[in-house]
């Protein structure tokens, strides 16, 4: 057995869970050996670490990997999270939800912790549709492409994940493709070691539904289109606006040192504990 | 309460929302989560200085759909979590409610009822969610809702749905009503040593035997806590007994069965009623919340006119005191159910008399209270 795969093998749930959901081809398995070589890195304890998921074929991912997993409500993952994150502060929380799950039934959780800034780890999985239900278009489906709900071109525009959460105030943000699988491992270890709302875009491939109506080709031809269309944040940087046109930026869009909400609430703490603490002895 | 400060043994006037707040932290809960409601929001506000000052966490959420979310979180990460809102932001909460039934999630979710539909009446009273609280969430599932009156049930009833939702696993609905959580009342907080605090039940064999959702004598399978060392699989599908999704008719059977047989089967640790003059009734008010002060009243003056009349005080509302409430039904000759709606829980008075007794309805859906007065001409009538 190759090292990488006895690695993976020592994540993963194998007396129960397998065969996965996934379709063959997917990216969501190469996102989670990438998440698992990042925390194998970091030398996390299982123990330490808490997987959370909202509804759809990326949050299915936990209930494979042998941590403490939590599969929560559509949308709601980062809800979920932030109670776990403020009661044991201790743990290492990594949500995983995919573009529809977190930018629009959990839009406006996911603006919210990204302003309220808990240290928490974010991983969007956006392949540009809803695939589980069969190929709806999502809020990242592109103007113009063809999907179950849009037959005939969708005439809406997509959110921006990345810069979505830049501007709501997330202390870190990157974004990578299944595709630059090296630069998807140093970003994942970047936003987990992150203190502050840590926010991972990972560009991914549904060529069963999406790549299928858009004439995408397969599996791998729609890594093949990510190859083609990516470029680093740093070359990005020097090309035109017409020259960006149509690329994927990868790489670390923002890094930045803000307070973060367990930091600022043990001084609110503190504070309460002078003025209001006191009383039931006295009393 | 106003300074935070908690004055066990010492005598107090406080409103009922705030009484919330003293039963909670007496009971352990150290986590809250809510969005500003008209008429709960006294119970953030006050949620918002105790605890941080005893070590907790207040959080204020973007939405009442967050709020839930956060507190069976931290629930699940082990510590005794609450929320609380009015009826939209209960409409709201549902979707998180199921989920804390499927995944078996302690939590005490406080719905002040205001007048409804939609926005409705923000101040005024009502008792228009009962049935809500039952049945609000999808799917066949167990829940247990109870009601306070005064502002010393506040303290002792929340007391009691945090004991009541770590020994079953379950999220615990207390309703509260308008003119209970701003009723100011005289309390006396009883020191914490007189408080009978139940925790949950923590796994305590090896990680590599413990089953999360293994079915037990009760019904309720010990909790682990993220982070102690016993890895587990939480979802909201329908599981088997490591937690993990099942499409298998046994298992879902199983599953579903036990978590209705915990509560049903232990019924009478849950069921409370409170019950005055009930012994020789010829007539029964059944009333709950706000409502059974008023029929208190009159059943007093009733008696005092010669009326023989009882009143059953419902404080668990779900599940249905049937057991209790089913053999007074072949005794009395006539029941009268005064509620602020239009009849909910004589409905399920109706239901469960099968025509053995007379069940009278007193409704009121205006936004007031139903008085002594208007309760007692109708006992005269009877």
């Amino acid at each position: 057995m190759a090292e990488i795969t006895k690695l993976i093998h020592k994540y993963l749930r194998h007396d129960k869970k397998f065969p996965h959901v996934w379709c063959p081809g997917c990216g969501n398995g190469i996102l989670l050996g990438s998440l698992i070589r990042a925390i194998d890195k970091l030398g996390l304890e299982k123990d330490e670490v808490v997987l959370v998921s909202g509804i759809g074929c990326s949050s299915r991912l936990p209930v494979y990997v042998d941590f403490n997993t939590l599969h929560t409500t559509h949308g709601r993952a980062l809800t979920f999270a932030t109670g776990i994150k403020l009661a044991k502060p201790s743990l290492n929380v990594i949500v995983i939800m995919g573009d529809g799950d977190a930018v629009s039934i959990g839009g406006n959780h996911f603006i919210h912790a990204a302003r309220r800034n808990l240290n928490l780890t974010a991983i969007i999985i956006n392949n540009n549709v809803y695939g589980m239900t069969g190929g709806q278009f999502s809020p990242t489906t592109p103007y113009g492409a063809y999907t179950t709900t849009s037959p005939l071109g969708h005439i809406e525009h997509p959110f921006a994940i990345s810069e979505l959460a830049v501007t709501a105030g997330a202390s870190f943000v990157a974004r990578g493709t299944v595709y630059h699988t090296h630069v998807l491992d140093e970003v994942i270890e970047k936003a987990i070691l992150k203190r502050g709302f840590a926010v991972v875009e990972v560009i991914s491939n549904c060529h069963t539904q999406y790549g299928r109506k858009n004439k995408m080709g397969s599996a791998v031809d729609m890594l093949l289109w990510m190859k083609k269309v990516a470029v680093s944040v740093e070359k990005a940087d020097k090309m035109s606006p017409e020259e960006r046109e149509g690329k994927i930026t990868i790489g670390v869009l923002v890094d930045r040192d803000l307070p973060i909400f367990t930091q600022e609430y043990q001084r609110i703490r503190e504070e309460a504990r002078k003025r209001w603490a006191t009383v039931t002895k006295s009393a | 309460m106003s300074n935070g400060k908690a004055s066990h043994g010492r005598v107090l006037v406080l409103q009922g929302n705030e009484a919330v707040v003293e039963g909670a932290v007496a009971a352990g809960c150290r986590f809250f989560a809510g969005y500003p409601i008209t008429p709960a929001t006294e119970i953030s506000e006050a949620m918002a200085q105790r605890l941080p000052a005893i070590g907790g966490t207040f959080i204020q959420m973007e939405d009442e759909i967050a709020s839930l979310g956060a507190v069976i979180g931290a629930s699940l990460a082990g510590v005794k979590a609450m929320t609380a809102t009015s009826g939209p932001g209960f409409s709201l909460m549902q979707e998180n409610i199921g989920f804390a039934c499927v995944a078996e999630v302690p939590c005490v979710i406080v719905n002040v009822m205001r007048g409804g539909p939609s926005t409705g009446l923000p101040t005024r009273v009502s008792q228009g969610d009962v049935m809500q609280a039952r049945w609000g969430t999808h799917g066949d599932h167990p829940i247990i809702v109870l009601a306070v009156s005064t502002t010393r049930e506040c303290f002792d009833i929340t007391v009691r749905a945090f004991n009541l939702s770590e020994k079953y696993r379950t999220p615990v609905i207390i309703l509260s009503d308008e003119v209970v959580a701003h009723t100011r009342e005289k309390i006396q907080l009883p020191h914490p040593e007189e408080i009978e605090v139940f925790d949950r039940i923590k796994p305590n064999m090896p990680p590599e035997w413990y089953i999360p959702y293994e079915d037990t004598p009760r019904g309720v399978p010990p909790m682990a806590a993220f982070g102690d060392g016993y890895r587990y699989h939480v979802t909201g599908l329908i599981h088997d007994v490591r937690g993990f999704p099942t499409e298998r008719a046994e298992e879902i059977q199983a599953f579903l069965t036990r978590i209705h047989r915990k509560i049903y089967n232990n019924f009478h640790d849950i069921m409370m009623v409170k019950e005055e003059l009930v012994e020789d009734a010829e007539i029964l008010v059944i009333a709950y919340g706000s409502v059974a002060r008023s029929a208190r009243r009159a059943v007093k003056e009733a008696r005092e006119r010669g009326v023989k009349v009882g009143l059953i005080q419902l404080v668990t509302i779900w599940p249905f005191p049937r057991q209790y409430i089913e053999p007074l039904l072949r005794r009395v000759r006539a029941v009268l159910v005064p509620e602020l709606n239009f009849g909910q829980i004589s409905r399920e008075v109706k239901r469960i008399n099968q025509g053995r007794t007379r069940v009278e309805k007193l409704n009121r859906i205006d936004g007031q209270l139903i008085t002594p007065d208007e309760i007692l001409s109708r006992l005269l009538k009877l």
